[in-house]
Order: C-alpha cells, then sequence, then structure tokens
C-alpha cells in the first residue's frame, strides 16, 4: 500500500486560488496566463491522482492551522472525495484546453480572456473545496466561490442573452445559499458544531423533528444545485447560453458537487433514511420529467441541459437506495455522468463550429462531411444512453440491479421508470444523430474546418469515457469500497477525530 | 450548558427581516430582488446571533471569565456570510446595471420554455411539428425559439431570421 502525505490534502484548493492570483496578475501576457492556468490543473490531477492512491489505504485527514478536528477545519480526503476530485481536476484539464484550443484558433476570442483564466480557476478551486472538505460551512464556502465564478463565467461579455440567462442562474443560486446558511445556522444552534464528524455524533441525539427539519433544508438547498426535479428549472434555461466550454464544465461538475453533498449529508449526518421514500419519487420524477423535456427539445444544447436533468434522477435513486449495492453504482453513475455530459458538450461546441448552428433543424449531413466528429458525437452519446459495453450501460445495470435487490414497490416502479428514461435518452439521441449527422447537409453548410487544438481535447475526454470502461473492473471495486465507507458512518468519523470519538463527543 | 433561550427582540428582527425579504425576491426588477436578498441575508445573519446562545462578553482570553464569554464560532460564521454577501451584491448590481444599459429596464426574463409554450398555447399549435412534413408558414419551432430569444419586444410578430433550410424528407 502507498503511503501518501497528508499535507497533500490541501493542495487542489491552494494551488488554484495562488495560481488565479498569479494570471490575474498577468493579465498583460496571455501566453503566460495559459501556460500557469494549465500548469496549476495538470499539478491537480496529478496531486488527485496521488489522493486516489493514498485515501484507498483510509481517509486522509488534515486539520488546517493545527487545530484538532472539532475545533479547527479539517479537510478530509476519503476514497470518495479524492475521487471526485481527480475526475473533476482531469475534466477541468481537457475543458481548459479546449478553451485555449479556441482561443488560438480564433486569434480574436470573444471573452475578455483576462479574466477568464483566473475565474476559471477559482472555480476550480472551489469545487476541489467543497469536494475535500470536512466542515459543513467550509462546504458552504467552497459553495459560494464555485457559484460566485459560476456567475461570471456564465454572463461573460455580458451579452443580451446571456444576462437575461444570467439573472435567472444568479437569483435561483442566490437563494440556494440562502436556505443552506438557513440550515447551518440551525445546525449550529441545535447541535453547537458543523463539523462534519462530530455532527454525525451530535445529530442523533437531537429531536427527531428538528433532525427531520435540517435534514430538509440541506436537501433543498442541495437539491437546487444538483437541479432534482421541483427546482430543476432553472437548468435548461441558463446553462445553453455560455459559451460551449463553460457549458461543459458547468454541465460536467456544479450540478455533481451539488450531488456530492447531498450523498455526502445523507449518508453521514442521517443514516436512518427518513426521506429516502421521497428522495426515490423525486428521482423517478427528475428522471422522466427530464427526459420527456429532452424529446421535445429541437437544439442539440438545450436538449443535452434536459439529458442533464434526467440523468441527475439516476444518482439520486442511487441515494435514495441507501445499500452498500446502490451507492456503488451511484458512485460510479457520478463518475461516468461527468465525463460523458462534459464530452458531448464539448462535440456540441464543435459542431457548432462546423455546421454553424447547434438547431437540429438547421444541421444535417455532418457524418459525411466531418466524419471524425460524428465519431466524437457517437461514442459519448451511445454511453449516455447506456448501450453495452460503454461507462453508461455500466452504471445503470448497476442502479437497477440494486434496485431490484432492495425490491420494494417503488424501487420496483423507479427501476421501470430508469428503463424507459434510459430509451427516452435513447430516442432523443437518436433524433438529434439523425437530424444533424445524416439527412441531406443544408446548402449553406459552411465549409470551416474544425481546428485541431480543439479536436484533440474533445478526443482525450472521448477516451476517458472509453477508458471507464476498460477500468470499470478495478474502477467499480473501488466504488465499491467507497461505497462500504459511507454505507458506516463510523469509518469517516473515526479517521477524522480519532478512533474513541464515539463516546468522547457525547 | 449554554442558555439556548432566544431574545425576543431578535427573534421578531429576524422575522421581519426574512418577511420582507422573500416578498421583494418575488419581484420581477433585480434591484428589487437584490434588496430582498440583502435582508434576508440580514435576517439569517441574526439567525447566528440566536444560534450562538446568550450574549456575553467578548471572547478573549483574560478578558473576565470564560463563563461569561459569548461563543466566537457563530460571529466567525456571519463574517464569513457578510463577506460573501458584499461581493454578491456588487456582482449583482453590475449584472442589473448591464441588463439596464441593453434593455432599458433591470426585470428578470421569463425563461424561454415558459414562453415558447405560451406561445404554441396562443396559436393552438401543436407542441412539436415535423417541418419535414408540413410547413406551409414556414416556421418552424426552430425559428420561433430564436424569435423568442429576442426578448426586446414581446409584441413584436415572429420574423424568422432566415429562410428556413428545408431538409428534404428522408
Amino acid at each position: 500500500m502507498t503511503t501518501v502525505d497528508p499535507t497533500l490534502v490541501p493542495l487542489p484548493v491552494i494551488i488554484p486560488l495562488l495560481t488565479a492570483g498569479l494570471t490575474l496578475a498577468l493579465w498583460k501576457a496571455p501566453r503566460l496566463q495559459r501556460i500557469f492556468a494549465v500548469a496549476a490543473l495538470a499539478a491537480m490531477v496529478v496531486i488527485g491522482a496521488m489522493l486516489l492512491a493514498g485515501a484507498d489505504g483510509g481517509a486522509l485527514v488534515v486539520h488546517l492551522g493545527g487545530w484538532q478536528a472539532p475545533l479547527g477545519i479539517d479537510l478530509v480526503a476519503d476514497r470518495f472525495s479524492a475521487l471526485m476530485v481527480t475526475v473533476s481536476s482531469f475534466v477541468l484539464l481537457c475543458v481548459l484546453l479546449y478553451s485555449l484550443g479556441q482561443d488560438i484558433a480564433d486569434g480574436s476570442p470573444e471573452a475578455p480572456v483576462s479574466i477568464y483564466y483566473p475565474t476559471y480557476l477559482i472555480l476550480a478551486a472551489g469545487v476541489s473545496n467543497a469536494f475535500l472538505s470536512g466542515d459543513l460551512f467550509n462546504i458552504y464556502v467552497g459553495f459560494e466561490i464555485l457559484l460566485a465564478a459560476s456567475y461570471v463565467l456564465l454572463t461573460l461579455g455580458g451579452t443580451s442573452e446571456r444576462i437575461r440567462a444570467g439573472s435567472i442562474y444568479v437569483i435561483v443560486a442566490l437563494l440556494s445559499s440562502i436556505i443552506f446558511l438557513t440550515a447551518l445556522a440551525l445546525i449550529y444552534a441545535a447541535a453547537g458544531t458543523v463539523n462534519l464528524a462530530q455532527l454525525a455524533v451530535r445529530l442523533p441525539q437531537i429531536d427527531p423533528g428538528v433532525q427531520l427539519a435540517i435534514q430538509i433544508l440541506l436537501l433543498l438547498a442541495f437539491g437546487i444545485k444538483a437541479a432534482i426535479f421541483p427546482v430543476s428549472a432553472w437548468l435548461p434555461d441558463s446553462y445553453p447560453t455560455a459559451p460551449a466550454p463553460v457549458t461543459a464544465v458547468f454541465a460536467g461538475l456544479l450540478t455533481k458537487v451539488g450531488v456530492y453533498a447531498i450523498v455526502r449529508t445523507q449518508t453521514l449526518l442521517f443514516p436512518d433514511g427518513r426521506l429516502n421514500d421521497v428522495l426515490m419519487v423525486l428521482a423517478l420524477a427528475t428522471m422522466v420529467v427530464g427526459v420527456l423535456g429532452a424529446v421535445a427539445q429541437s437544439d442539440i444544447k438545450r436538449l443535452l441541459s434536459f439529458t442533464l436533468v434526467s440523468h441527475i434522477g439516476y444518482m439520486i435513486f442511487g441515494i435514495a437506495l441507501a445499500t452498500p449495492a446502490s451507492m456503488a453504482a451511484a458512485l460510479f453513475y457520478i463518475v461516468h455522468h461527468i465525463t460523458v455530459q462534459t464530452t458531448l458538450f464539448l462535440v456540441v461546441g464543435l459542431v457548432e463550429r462546423r455546421g454553424g448552428s447547434t438547431s437540429l433543424d438547421r444541421l444535417g449531413g455532418l457524418a459525411k462531411a466531418s466524419p471524425g466528429l460524428a465519431i466524437l458525437f457517437f461514442i459519448p452519446a451511445m454511453s449516455l444512453a447506456g448501450i453495452p459495453p460503454l461507462s453508461g450501460f455500466l452504471g445503470k445495470i448497476g442502479l437497477l440491479q440494486a434496485g431490484v435487490q432492495v425490491g420494494s414497490g417503488l424501487a420496483y416502479i423507479v427501476v421501470v421508470g430508469g428503463v424507459v428514461t434510459s430509451l427516452l435518452t435513447l430516442y432523443a439521441i437518436i433524433k438529434a444523430w439523425n437530424k444533424a449527422f445524416w439527412q441531406t447537409p443544408p446548402e449553406d453548410l459552411p465549409q470551416e474546418r474544425v481546428p485541431r487544438t480543439m479536436v484533440v481535447p474533445t478526443a482525450a475526454m472521448v477516451a476517458f469515457g472509453l477508458a471507464l470502461t476498460v477500468v470499470a473492473a478495478p474502477l467499480y471495486g473501488y466504488v465499491t469500497r467507497a461505497a462500504a465507507d459511507l454505507t458506516d458512518p463510523s469509518v469517516y468519523i473515526h479517521s477524522v477525530l480519532g478512533p474513541d470519538a464515539t463516546q468522547e463527543a457525547s | 450548558m449554554i442558555d439556548t433561550a432566544p431574545a425576543l427582540v431578535l427573534v421578531i428582527a429576524i422575522g421581519a427581516f426574512v418577511i420582507s425579504g422573500v416578498y421583494l425576491l418575488l419581484e420581477r426588477s433585480l434591484t428589487r430582488v437584490l434588496v430582498g436578498f440583502i435582508l434576508l441575508g440580514n435576517g439569517i445573519n441574526l439567525l447566528f446571533l440566536v444560534a450562538s446562545g446568550r450574549a456575553g462578553k467578548a471572547p478573549i482570553i483574560g478578558d473576565g471569565s470564560e463563563s461569561e464569554m459569548s461563543d466566537p464560532l457563530p460571529q466567525a460564521m456571519v463574517l464569513t456570510a457578510i463577506v460573501i454577501t458584499l461581493g454578491l451584491v456588487a456582482f449583482v448590481l453590475a449584472m442589473a446595471y448591464r441588463s439596464w444599459q441593453l434593455h432599458g429596464h433591470d426585470e428578470v426574463q421569463d425563461d424561454l420554455e415558459d414562453r415558447r409554450i405560451a406561445r404554441l398555447a396562443a396559436k393552438n399549435a401543436p407542441a412539436v411539428y415535423d417541418d419535414d412534413v408540413d410547413d406551409a408558414a414556414g416556421l418552424s419551432l426552430d425559428d420561433q425559439a430564436a424569435d423568442v430569444r429576442d426578448e426586446t419586444d414581446d409584441s413584436e410578430p415572429a420574423t424568422p431570421p432566415g429562410p428556413a433550410e428545408e431538409g428534404p424528407s428522408s
């Protein structure tokens, strides 16, 4: 077993934050900005991989500033966190290279470059902070960091369209932050701590009614961020307007941070699962309503945004079942979905360049005009729809199996809903494929070539998605171990507070 | 054990802040929404004071007995929340100003999908139709979408941005 120094744990937060400052200071030298930004994210990928290896031998815990756990803020890289950090850094790196390729290809980029890289790095820092934090208030800070960065990225350039979409996005996000803050105040009032491990010890001792109120508030706050059905309407409206790389990274990561927070709080703080049936119904509604929205769309970006909402339902289903098998499948699905959704949005960016539009009515014949692009679209699209042997199939089959194992009536209903959603996703994706890649090309199809600097990062993402299938066995083993940790809160408590914490803290 | 009974004044103030905050959040104008957000945020900040329990002396070691001190942690959290709110308020103000520059108002616009559905309902048109088969008006759903995106004027009749490219039936 490799031993990894726990002092590495804060680096995925520190490196991008420092580099963000550096790149902002270097606003006059775009070349240096690019080099530093790429180097920072590459370093994050390496550190993430080391954490991934290290966390497999037990959670890595750092008490910031030397203050011991319940008093100070701690950063915890357990298997789940390390996995999320690694995958998200890789995705962030690929998307950064893609946008860099876009800048190089365009010469005069539409976005004000001088703030793009710093903001992007701050987003990366916020995402890592939310994943690694072992303190609920620090998770709130991580959310705020990444949200503030996302507001700027979404409204880059300040065009009329983006301001319209941005106002809705910002207000919804502000509201969810306020709800999160309210939950934090109530938690502190009820339990006297916001440290996750100590909360896990103390929360079961407080009044069940108060517990339920806190659980609902947290679920609502994270549910808005994760775009779960009744509070998901903001997503398909705001994401498609942003520049392609920004949409890609939002679609891949931001909702998953919400899902991560739901997994963390549901498993650690509320292991008795009183809301699991509610979550199950919400999962079903998210899947079905989302995919029906996707079927009705004729713009490929909007279509993908709706499938994004729809497939969040699968993860929520895994969380709601709350068995080790379902949790493992949900974690695998999160990794798969981050990859595939980001890839698809990147490919759509390429389609937009090649075909001059993302509207399915104005595209056509792309399979003949640029076969490489067709392959890049086809593989992640089939993975999203869950065609074997791609990773989407593996994640879905795991979830459905876990649902059947639980065997309650509600679980069976959601399993059926999941299969139907999968088929409808296939239908929506095939419709997009049929209209954009087959059919006769429109007469005014631009003769532009897709720049190689953008194709290479996209191809890397597609390859990563394929690699998920190839290494599925070890990866599934890893998420199974991670899920075993998650379903037993004492593992987390002991690794943060020490072995005799359960008696001492209470 | 900490005395957890909150001061009545705080509770009333929180109620007033949250009520007016929620009311303003439901408005259309971004500036009002912003004021609502600030009020709501301040209400929640006061909630942290309630969470910290009984008011006491400044929590500085050597400045009185420890049992009389107030809990410093919620104060630190409130401070963090205030700083975050400040940054976000600056951003929303900039966005409202930009919206005013572009549109002459700072109202939050409708969701695209809502508009599209409202428009289709007004025309009593089917939600989805195949523009390969019937599209005498040359007005595909997509052209409407493009038109909906133009939010400067609601009453404008739909003007397709260009001739609709009709793919022959496959």
